[in-house]
């Protein structure tokens, strides 16, 4: 089962908690300044109201996220919306589903959605950048072109193969969302490696003996990870937006299913027929989501910046 | 401008147009309204057109322009009724296998030269050719022209076309079978006249504004692709002096919703309505907002196939299904655009059929769930064993609409639990085509206007028939049908057993519904199948 | 340096073959052809069409035909869509427009990025630091699906100052509404970028050091931060200049311009697979070229790196 609650909220932590990884000063450091960042402390707090409205929020709503209300159906401009008394707290959309239900399924997918495939685009990108950039020479040249190729092949084109040949599912849409995504994060960590590879520490390094694998996993990877956390973090709105394009072709999250970015394009619609709940209630998660991922992401850089020690 | 100085301008250019000069400022010849001074009709399209080559052109905004800039044998009018085009009219003989056409000798072609028989000839010749394999080749094998099938085939020469030019303004057509509707069908883009001499000197490139020649009411000027497509009048034309719109401007907008702002803004003289905004336009703009009904339908259709579910092989649960489908709820609150709501394949706009009674129709709602309920049990369908099935449709926010408003009507009618899957439209063919699907979308426009487009797709051996559904009886019929006089019974019997076998679940008839600006003269409603001609339209004086 | 940019070149035929086989073969693979329609066209007629097209042929002969008629005719191929235009024609229509409103986003974003981000980190944690982040989210948080109908209904239906949509060869009018969609939401990552990498390049030690030796704080700013600030700004911008042209498909919907991003993702919707393969190697020559820009930038912001 898909978009259970449970799993966004652990993954949630497992991200925020991206500092607890233990037995290491560099790490511990890190985490005492990410706390002592007030604004990052309150981002993280917002995320996790936001995680917990998504896992609390069904047991309050009069209605679930597929039931039509028959009654308000056809006049949601005059009678859909948001009020107490019909029970539709966020108003309904164009065909008298609860609003409420839906945002809250919808910010459990596009979450899930958005912290998983950057989470991918993290992992692959980060780790095929920096042997690129750090092997350098013939290895780069042929693993830089074939970042070009992959780059040049149109999204459209491999979301609808992978989608369309491997059968739809949450699982291909993360691999989709992350076989486009890793890319330019492949690329910009290699641009940093290139550029971290000779400087003066780097090079003592290496004249000390250290073995080039403990160099890029101890000299580089921590010097990088500023600029590629903040990248990350851009990355899941990226994301979130990336599925409602995917869900524009078609090929995204079924019905009775919804993302934010479907809901925020729907609603982005039908914004001059007077029914601006729908556009205003999506897009409010939508925006709180981002900005909290920026000062969460802002404040990690700023912790994780080991120049700063 | 007082009211004296525009009736003085308006008598004077009415004086001149007696004279032959175009219509400004005039009033209609005959119905007196006062003709606006920017005879410009501006129009959406939803996607840019595929060709304004008459025998390539394959999509309805295409057709529209090719219909504006060649002119076929005949035309329809406002109501659909055949009248003259560049034929002045036709003989056929008893057995009506011969059609001989008479060509009027004041056609010319945009470039001066007269309209002859043989430019009908050399395009109907291309239309079959297999080298231009044009995507509509098989309307002249639907016309039945003798060799017209081989020649596709590339088992006959293409010169062994049954068509000849007698002499410069006689036009005969052979026929390998008899065919009482013929001359209807030269309405038809696939069959207007092409420019030989055009066509040679430029290849491919002949239907570029600045080689294309034409013998419509106007002519191509420009064309932005995914932008506009600007056609104006075609002085060479010969009923030049009746044309009252000058210029026609297409615009590619590919979201109605978009297109709808622009139309408020005054950019547009019509657009198509959103679905369910029918009755607040209805309210703000009393005079723009029409609907009149279309030759179409929109249908959900079983796989009966070896492949589909076991449960759709008995009828019973197929036509608890379709009971259970609360069409009023479908037509009035989602489309809300004056849909009638659909118990027969066939729509009632079609000419010549009388909507038979179907048990279904005359029930109310209630009473179908309660019979729906009864059924499905009795099919052994229930709580312990749950009806489960998936059902496809494409990418298309009223499409998504009507599904998810069909899953929960029979989830909470009928406890059956759908899966909704929403599919690119070149997947959704292919899976629909491959009968990889329990319950698929369905919607088909009329080819003509006659019962047979509609219920031909219901043959067992029909290309079209992507159910699968095998009906001996019907397809007797349907064969009975090609040669009978009177088709009423035959067709209420056919849809009689639609009604009891419930291959397919109708859902409503489509309707033209339009935001159309109040100056806009003359638009054809009554023509459900909508072929339009901008030269009967006029820009009324606001 | 000029060797290397010859060897690059030289290293970006092979790639772009590499692309166009790898797009062929894939295309191919995707359910439904360019002539599957909702009314399946009779087998002798669709048999017809595809003899003319050569789509009867084996696939290695379609792509051997198609890779001889682009070296040696620059003909990259029918659309089987817009029969009454070739991919040529397409490009050759479809690409000025999408350069155009393309390339004016780009400056924009890039100007009005950079510099809302060097002003955020300068002042950092001041009113101007929290404008420009607010800026910068706000551009961000409304992606130019939003923009399009807002911008639309504001200036077009509400205000009556600008027109819906269209192109018009380009006049200042038709532009204004998709630079400000297009460019928003990149601008707001720009900006977020030069910011962060501004304060880390602010908290480095040169940069202590030159403070330390009194110089003043605009000429360390433009002399010495600047360069290294905006290297992992540049690395950004390569695929962004890349996606606003490609990425522009939103906008050729909403305003009706008439660009390659409209044509390019309908020709993968309807497997029209002559312009989609045009597009995808255009696009493709695009992304390498400025990879090679990118990089060769990179050389000039950070000497140290060597080619």
């Amino acid at each position: 089962m898909f978009g259970s609650s449970q799993k966004s909220a652990q993954l949630a932590e497992e991200v925020t908690d991206f500092t607890a990884v233990q037995g290491r000063s560099l790490w511990q450091d890190a985490r005492t300044r990410f706390v002592q960042n007030r604004a990052a402390r309150t981002c993280v707090l917002i995320l996790a109201l936001i995680v917990a409205f998504t896992i609390f929020g069904p047991y309050f709503a009069q209605w679930n996220n597929e039931e039509i209300d028959w009654d308000i159906m056809g006049s949601a401009a005059e009678r859909g919306m948001p009020s107490f008394a019909t029970g539709h707290y966020f108003g309904v959309d164009d065909l008298g589903r609860d609003l409420y239900s839906r945002v809250i399924q919808a910010t459990t997918t596009s979450l899930l959605v958005g912290l998983v495939g950057a989470a991918m685009a993290l992992f692959v990108g980060t780790i095929y950048g920096i042997i690129s950039g750090f092997v350098g020479g013939r290895a780069d040249n042929i693993m830089m072109r074939i970042v070009d190729i992959l780059m040049a092949i149109p999204t459209v084109l491999i979301i609808i193969l992978l989608l369309v040949v491997a059968g739809r599912s949450f699982f291909m849409l993360f691999i989709a969302l992350g076989a486009v995504s890793w890319l330019s994060m492949a690329r910009i960590v290699r641009g940093q490696t290139l550029a971290l590879k000779h400087r003066e520490f780097i090079e003592a390094a290496r004249a000390s003996g250290v073995s080039e694998i403990t160099i890029m996993y101890r000299h580089i990877l921590p010097n990088l990870l500023g600029v590629v956390i903040v990248y990350a973090s851009l990355l899941v709105p990226e994301m979130i937006l990336a599925e409602s394009f995917i869900s524009f072709l078609g090929l995204g999250v079924s019905e009775p299913y919804t993302s934010l970015g479907s809901l925020i394009s729907e609603g982005a619609g039908t914004m001059a027929y007077g029914t601006l709940w729908q556009l205003a209630f999506p897009l409010f998660f939508y925006v709180t989501i981002i900005i909290t991922m920026f000062f969460i992401g802002d404040g990690l850089r700023d912790a994780l910046d080991p120049k700063d020690r | 401008m007082n009211k004296q100085t525009r009736l003085l301008i308006a008598s004077f250019l009415s004086s001149t147009f007696i004279t032959g000069a175009a219509f400004a400022a005039g009033v209609h010849p005959t119905t007196g309204e006062a003709l606006a001074d920017d005879q410009t009709f501006t129009y959406r399209i939803l996607d840019e057109h595929s060709s304004v080559d008459p025998q390539v052109v394959e999509d309805v905004s295409g057709a529209e322009i090719v219909r504006d800039l060649f002119e076929g044998l005949m035309n329809q009018d406002r109501d659909g009724n055949l009248v003259p085009g560049v034929a002045t009219g036709f003989t056929t003989n008893d057995t009506k296998d011969v059609y001989t056409f008479t060509l009027r000798d004041t056609a010319k072609w945009s470039n001066g030269d007269p309209v002859i028989a043989s430019d009908f000839v050399f395009a109907w010749k291309r239309a079959v050719d297999p080298e231009l394999s044009s995507p509509y080749a098989w309307f002249v094998q639907l016309m039945s022209i003798e060799n017209a099938g081989a020649i596709i085939a590339g088992e006959t020469a293409v010169d062994e076309l049954g068509v000849t030019a007698i002499d410069d303004h006689t036009l005969e057509v052979r026929l390998s079978a008899p065919l009482p509707y013929f001359a209807q069908m030269t309405t038809h883009a696939t069959t207007f006249p092409a420019p030989q001499k055009v066509i040679e000197a430029h290849g491919d490139a002949w239907t570029k504004p600045e080689n294309i020649v034409s013998n419509g009411a106007y002519v191509l000027t420009e064309h932005l692709p995914q932008e506009r497509s600007v056609r104006e009048r075609n002085a060479m034309y010969w009923d030049n002096e009746s044309t009252i719109v000058d210029k026609v401007v297409a615009l590619v907008i590919n979201d109605e919703n978009v297109a709808l702002t622009r139309y408020l803004a005054g950019e547009l003289d019509r657009t198509e309505v959103p679905a369910g905004q029918f009755p607040r336009l209805q309210k703000e703009h009393p005079a723009e907002a029409i609907s009149f009904p279309r030759l179409c339908n929109y249908y959900y259709t079983f796989n009966l196939s070896e492949d589909g579910p076991e449960a759709f092989k008995d009828p019973r649960v197929r036509q608890a299904l379709s009971l259970a489908v609360d069409r009023k709820i479908i037509t009035e609150k989602i489309l809300a655009g004056g849909q009638p709501e659909a118990y027969t394949f066939a729509p009632e706009a079609t000419a010549g059929f009388t909507v038979p009674e179907v048990e279904m129709s005359a029930m109310t709602q209630a009473e179908r769930d309660s019979l729906a309920k009864e059924l499905l049990a009795e099919a052994g369908y229930g709580p312990d064993n749950p009806l489960t099935f998936n059902m496809i449709y494409n990418t298309s926010e009223s499409h998504k609409k009507i599904a998810v408003a069909l899953g929960q009507m029979w989830k909470q009618k009928l406890g059956v639990q759908t899966d909704l899957g929403n599919l690119e439209w070149k997947v959704f063919l292919e899976t629909r085509g491959n009968q990889d699907f329990d319950l698929a979308r369905g919607a088909w426009c009329g080819d003509y206007n006659e019962a047979s487009t509609f219920l031909d797709l219901l043959q067992s051996d029909s290309g079209y028939n992507d159910g699968k559904f095998q009906n001996t009886r019907v397809d007797e019929l349907l064969a009975s049908a090609k040669i009978a006089s009177d088709t009423t019974k035959i067709y209420t019997e056919v849809e009689q057993i639609l009604a009891q076998e419930s291959p397919i679940i109708p859902i409503y008839h489509y309707a033209g519904v339009y935001m159309m600006d109040s100056d806009v003269g003359n638009w054809p409603v009554d023509n459900v199948e909508q072929n339009w001609y901008s030269k009967n339209l006029y820009k009324i004086a606001e | 340096m000029i060797a290397y940019i010859i060897r690059r070149l030289l290293v970006a035929i092979p790639t772009i073959l590499v692309l166009i086989i790898a797009s062929f073969f894939l295309m191919h693979f995707a359910p439904g052809g360019p002539f599957t329609s909702e009314r399946p066209l009779p087998p002798q007629v669709l048999a017809n069409i595809e003899a003319r097209y050569g789509l009867d042929q084996p696939l290695w002969k379609q792509l051997y035909d198609y890779l001889f008629n682009i070296i040696f005719h620059f003909d990259f191929g029918p659309s089987f869509k817009f029969k009454d235009r070739d991919v040529n024609d397409i490009i050759a229509q479809g690409f000025p427009i999408s350069l155009t409103y393309g390339a004016l986003s780009f400056l924009a974003a890039s100007v009005v990025g950079i510099s809302l981000g060097i002003a955020a980190a300068i002042r950092h944690n001041t009113w101007i630091d929290y404008v420009a982040v607010g800026l910068g989210i706000a551009a961000q948080a409304l992606p130019n699906f939003i923009m399009g109908p807002i911008l639309i209904l504001t200036f077009t239906l509400w205000l009556g100052l600008l027109p819906g949509g269209g192109w018009n060869g380009g006049q200042w009018q038709y532009l204004i509404m998709p630079v400000i969609a297009l460019s928003t939401s990149y601008m707001g990552s720009i900006a977020r970028i030069t910011r962060s990498s501004m304060l880390e390049v602010l908290n480095s030690n040169f940069i202590r050091t030159a403070r330390a030796k009194g110089l003043p704080t605009r000429s360390v700013i433009w002399r010495h931060a600047l360069k290294p600030t905006l290297l992992p700004v540049v690395s950004y911008l390569g695929p962004v200049f890349v996606y606003v042209l490609t990425g522009s498909v939103f906008v050729d919907i909403y305003f009706s311009t008439g660009g390659l991003g409209q044509a390019y993702v309908g020709s993968a919707l309807s497997r029209d697979y002559a312009v989609l393969l045009g597009v995808t190697i255009l696009y493709g020559t695009l992304t390498v070229v400025v990879n090679l820009l990118t990089d060769l930038a990179y050389a000039w912001f950070d000497p140290k790196i060597r080619y």
